[in-house]
């Protein structure tokens, strides 16, 4: 399974390491990374690949979120099928 | 390939603008669980509840967590008990049976508690329709339905002559609660049987064993694409709301996909209708407004939801591989922030509300007027609603709440999705006699169209 990870928020320095170190950890593939700075906010996507992981995608949703907490961004996890649905005809 | 701007709007329409799929409704055929012993029809249908529908509101937590799109509310809706229950008679037995299975696996309503009457009643149905007082007074989760009139035989006004006594008698027996019993309860002209919403809902004589519709939302993200395109023409706007109702509705026909997989049932149809929440930012009158209307209820207002209604459901009929349901625009007075606030300028009257019933799906729904509007009145109310149904080969339906103490001027609150309504007025012209007279108006002619 393919999810999108999205992180929002101030900028700062680590956030990228932070979050690419937790999925390491977890068996989890990053295909693909888009990062934008719009004025002083930090968008980040993530396109990663769940198929190998060591975590059940509502702990690793739980842990996302009080990761973002900890550094004081808004992560999230979404199954990539609700933006290819939406966008895609 | 990651399409950076996609997925943030994605986002910004669950976070900002309030898109939710708004509701999961498992149509269940209850047709196995009839007896002619009411004990043993009781355990039938709770049973088979229990069993089919157990999971729902897990199914829908679970889906609502791994996409990120609130899936807002679990219903169930049955066969019509009227139908279920004529064996034993136990009709009342069998809605506190539904009642008692819904509380217990978690889901907001059930609905079913309905019966066909547009042509004539049975002796058995005749039965049933004298419990919908009782039965809905006495359960907390159960909804019920009537359908009075169709295009093909006409409007049975002895059955709309009954609807106005059912509705006070449920006004009174739920008195102490705002008259709540009524907003569960509503009175249809063509009624379809793979309806998502309640308090409609019920699984048609034509469906299967086991079947997920889906309803979806999304007024709040209309209005935010039709605020960026301020001072176009109604084409662009038509063009506007098309695509995104294009977006909306893809979100509504993968959540049922994935949710009737996981119940071991079939996807039916997606509702392809824009309903609305009391929260600021959800509201249908907004996006009339956003048209160009200083409020909605003036001259212009059925224009321009004609237009949203017919672009919505062109946008929505690409996005999903079965549509149905009511599909049109909701205009539930008590459930939609600028509805009721026109209600509240004294801007939108009963009158303009019945008009924009004629473009749009759902009919006069969640309306709440004087406490001591008569009977004979509602009944009026209904059969006006009905011909509009009837004639122009469309569903239209009443949920009108005769609130009892309250009169023009007085509001009332229902509390969460349900909303608060200012009382409408009605008209003091008598209409009793038309309505006693009873019979059949007859189905329209379908030829000679001018």
């Amino acid at each position: 399974m393919k999810a999108i990870v999205t992180v929002l928020g101030k900028d700062k320095v680590g956030i990228i390491a932070d979050i690419a170190i937790l999925m390491k950890d977890y068996g989890i593939n990053i295909c693909d990374i888009s990062q934008t700075l719009m004025q002083e906010y930090f968008t980040m996507i993530m396109l990663v690949d769940l198929s190998a992981a060591q975590v059940d995608f509502t702990a690793l949703q739980k842990e996302l979120k009080t990761r973002g907490e900890e550094i004081g961004v808004d992560i999230r996890i979404q199954h990539q099928d609700l933006f290819d649905s939406m966008h895609k005809i | 390939m990651i399409n950076t701007g996609d997925i943030l709007e994605t986002i910004k329409m669950v976070d900002d603008q309030n898109l939710d799929v708004r509701t999961i409704t498992l149509s269940l055929s209850l047709l196995d669980c009839t007896d002619s012993d009411g004990k043993k029809a009781e355990k039938k249908v709770y049973d088979k509840v229990m069993k089919r529908a157990g999971n729902l509101v897990k199914v829908g937590e679970q889906l609502s967590a791994e996409l990120g799109i609130p899936v807002v509310n679990k219903r169930v809706s049955v066969t019509p008990v009227s139908i279920i229950g004529a064996p034993s008679g136990n009709y009342v037995g069998l809605a506190k049976a539904l009642d008692k299975a819904a509380k217990e696996i978690g889901i907001d309503f059930l609905g079913g508690y309905s019966a066909l009457v547009h042509k004539d009643a049975t002796k058995a149905e005749e039965a049933f329709l004298h419990t919908i007082p009782e039965a809905i007074s006495e359960t907390e989760k159960l909804c019920s339905s009537v359908n009075v009139a169709s295009t093909r035989s006409g409007i049975n006004m002895n059955a709309v002559r009954l609807m106005g006594e059912i509705i006070k008698d449920l006004a009174a027996r739920t008195a102490n609660d705002r008259a709540i019993g009524c907003a569960k309860f509503v009175v249809f002209a063509n009624a379809v049987e793979d309806n998502p919403f309640m308090a409609g809902a019920f699984t048609g004589l034509g469906e299967g064993e086991a079947t997920v519709n889906v309803g979806v939302s999304g007024p709040g993200v209309v209005a935010a694409a039709l605020k960026k395109c301020k001072g176009a023409d109604l084409t662009t706007v038509a063009e506007v709301i098309k695509k995104t109702a294009f977006k909306i509705t893809r979100a509504g026909q993968l959540v049922g996909g994935k949710a009737a997989e996981m119940l071991g049932a079939k996807f039916g149809i997606v509702d392809l209708s824009l309903a609305p929440t009391p929260a600021i930012g959800d509201s249908v009158a907004e996006i009339l407004e956003i048209m160009g209307l200083s409020s909605v209820g003036g001259h212009g207002t059925t224009a321009a939801l004609a237009l949203l209604n017919d672009a919505v459901k062109k946008g929505g009929v690409m996005a999903s591989s079965m549509v149905g349901g009511l599909s049109g625009a909701f205009i539930p007075v008590s459930e939609d922030a600028g509805m009721i606030e026109a209600v509240r300028a004294n801007k939108l009257s009963l009158s303009k509300l019945e008009a924009m019933t004629a473009v749009c799906s759902v009919g006069l729904d969640m309306i709440a007027v004087p406490g001591d509007t008569s009977a004979e009145t509602v009944s009026a109310i209904i059969a006006d609603e009905c011909a509009i149904g009837v004639v122009n080969n469309k569903t239209t339906a009443v949920r009108i709440i005769p609130v009892p103490g309250k009169k023009v001027g007085d509001e009332v609150s229902f509390g969460g999705l349900l909303g608060s309504a200012p009382i409408i007025s009605v008209s003091d012209v008598d209409s009793s006699e038309f309505v006693r007279r009873g019979g059949i108006i007859p189905a329209p002619l379908h030829s000679l169209k001018n």
